[in-house]
């Protein structure tokens, strides 16, 4: 059984993220020691909140530095809703904040337009970029299955390669997963996706089970 | 947008309960078998609403949350006597994935503030729980709708979203229960105003009266209560639980509806708006 440690930096729906991660028969560690996170077979980043304040956090508990190293080692590093934008180069959530730059690329705010609703809460199609899913992450997950969102920020990648899934807010496509190497990030909550999010950690965990998401894998 | 359906469970004690303009509770079940049940029928979030919100009795509720959280995989939403950071926290803890706050942030509008400041706006839903006056202003009433506040409801929402509220849940008292229908006005005054999402309830008695509160008064959710609990509450086994002394009863000893309420499963539901072109999330092939 791989071993999942999800950041406890008093953002987030910790809760719900261990329920699903049990579910797909994780065992999860929830933790905000380095030392944890470094014994783990993968980390887990949630986050709920604003972007500055989530960084703030990270610092205040010594945990860039280590989240980079991880990253570096070839840590499967997993974020999820705010997680994923956290691992972007900089938000520009309230002023230009820097990200963990694990991704290079930016966060920007979903854009204003009449009859549409900031945050987007709610479910929406995902979909891949083109084609078939490239990240095995969402095998058996029918294209156009409905997750749950709630965000007022997307994340646009440098790289259009990381995308491997979309997602839209009235005509706009945004990237609303992504995966490069170890690291793998949705902007859903596959946690509250209710039957296709909890094939999705199912499929996280046989994914670490094999050892499919350390760097060097196949992505 | 996908427009969310979403069961609102009233629990008072271990029970679901259901009333009419939030009196004379009734008994209909226990309120984790109807949460499993709407999961697994394709609801897109769930409402518990402390219904007693008093503090003797907070303990049960969480451990309600918490078992709740462990095996309903859509977003739980948890109303109901919530005063502080530390109560909204121990329910986020619990497993709730929002909260809706009504009473405590009348009083103390900041706390809308500091609540979002603390757990994300996404997190904090303003709930609005108003009557219509014979004159045609909008009130909002506060402690399950025995308080008036003299605050006008348009003017709440308002200050509410400025304040860091992440959705709106307007709730008309007068209709609740009595399946007579939503208050499209109320409703689309708020929704049309407001930036965030807005969740209609109060009043949903027939799939066409869903259908219209979506389509004319352009709320982004419904929340819904009579309409599936008395169909869930005719189908469900009741065999073994213990309502004795636990509230009115009537209603499982005898069966029957509730007034002018046609009530449906929420697959039929869902099947009928999708009829009628509405956007919602079509029903999981595996809820497992």
């Amino acid at each position: 059984m791989a071993r999942l440690a999800i950041v406890d930096y008093a953002l987030g729906n910790l809760f719900s993220i261990e329920q699903a991660c049990r579910h797909a028969g994780l065992d999860t560690v929830v933790t905000a020691d380095p030392g944890d996170l470094a014994a783990a077979d993968a980390v887990l980043l949630p986050g709920v909140g604003a972007f500055a304040d989530a960084m703030a956090a990270l610092r205040d508990r010594g945990l860039v530095a280590p989240l980079h190293d991880l990253a570096a080692a070839g840590k499967p590093l997993v974020g999820i809703c705010l997680g994923m934008q956290l691992f972007m180069s900089e938000s520009h959530e309230f002023g230009t904040h820097a990200g963990l730059d694990l991704i290079p690329g930016t966060v920007e705010r979903l854009p204003s337009a009449p009859g549409l609703k900031v945050p987007q809460v709610g479910w929406r199609p995902v979909r891949p970029p083109s084609g078939a899913w490239a990240d095995p992450v969402y095998d058996g997950i029918d294209p156009g299955t409905y997750m749950y969102f709630v965000h007022s920020y997307h994340v646009r990648p440098a790289d259009p390669a990381v995308v491997t899934a979309v997602s839209g807010f009235g005509n706009i496509e945004f990237c609303a997963a992504l995966r490069r190497g170890n690291i793998l990030a949705c902007q859903f909550h596959p946690e509250r996706s209710a039957g296709p999010g909890l094939r999705w950690y199912a499929n996280l965990a046989r994914l670490l089970a094999r050892g499919e998401l350390a760097r060097g894998a196949a992505a | 947008m996908t427009v969310r359906i979403i069961p609102r469970l009233e629990i008072k004690g271990p029970n679901l309960v259901k009333g009419i303009r939030f009196e004379g509770l009734r008994v209909l079940g226990k309120p984790e078998a109807f949460a499993r049940a709407y999961y697994e029928a394709g609801a897109d979030e769930l409402i518990y609403v402390d219904a007693v919100a008093s503090l003797y009795g907070r303990n049960s509720l969480l451990h309600m949350v918490e078992r709740t959280a462990r095996e309903v995989f859509v977003p739980l939403t948890v109303a109901g006597g919530l005063r502080s950071l530390d109560d909204i926290r121990a329910v986020l803890r619990a497993g709730a994935d929002k909260v809706a706050l009504n009473t405590a942030v009348v009083a103390d509008p900041d706390l809308i503030r500091a609540a979002s400041r603390a757990f994300g706006s996404s997190t904090i839903v303003v709930s609005i729980e108003a009557i219509r006056h014979p004159d045609g202003r909008y009130e909002a009433y506060t402690d399950f709708g025995r308080e008036s506040s003299g605050v006008d409801a348009f003017e709440w929402a308002d200050r509410a979203v400025d304040l860091g509220a992440g959705e709106l849940l307007v709730t008309a008292i007068d209709r609740d229960g009595t399946g007579t229908g939503f208050d499209l006005d109320l409703t689309r005054r708020i929704a049309d105003a407001a930036p965030v999402p807005v969740i209609a309830g109060g009043g949903a008695g027939t799939m066409d009266q869903v259908a219209r509160v979506i389509a004319e008064s352009h709320a982004d959710a419904v929340s819904l209560a009579s309409i599936l609990h008395y169909h869930l509450a005719a189908t469900l086994p009741h065999d073994g639980d213990a309502f004795e002394g636990e509230g009115n009863i009537e209603f499982l000893r005898k069966g029957g509806a509730s007034g002018r309420v046609t009530a449906c499963a929420l697959e039929a539901l869902k099947a009928d708006l999708v009829g009628r072109g509405v956007d919602v999330r079509p029903q999981a092939a595996e809820a497992a």
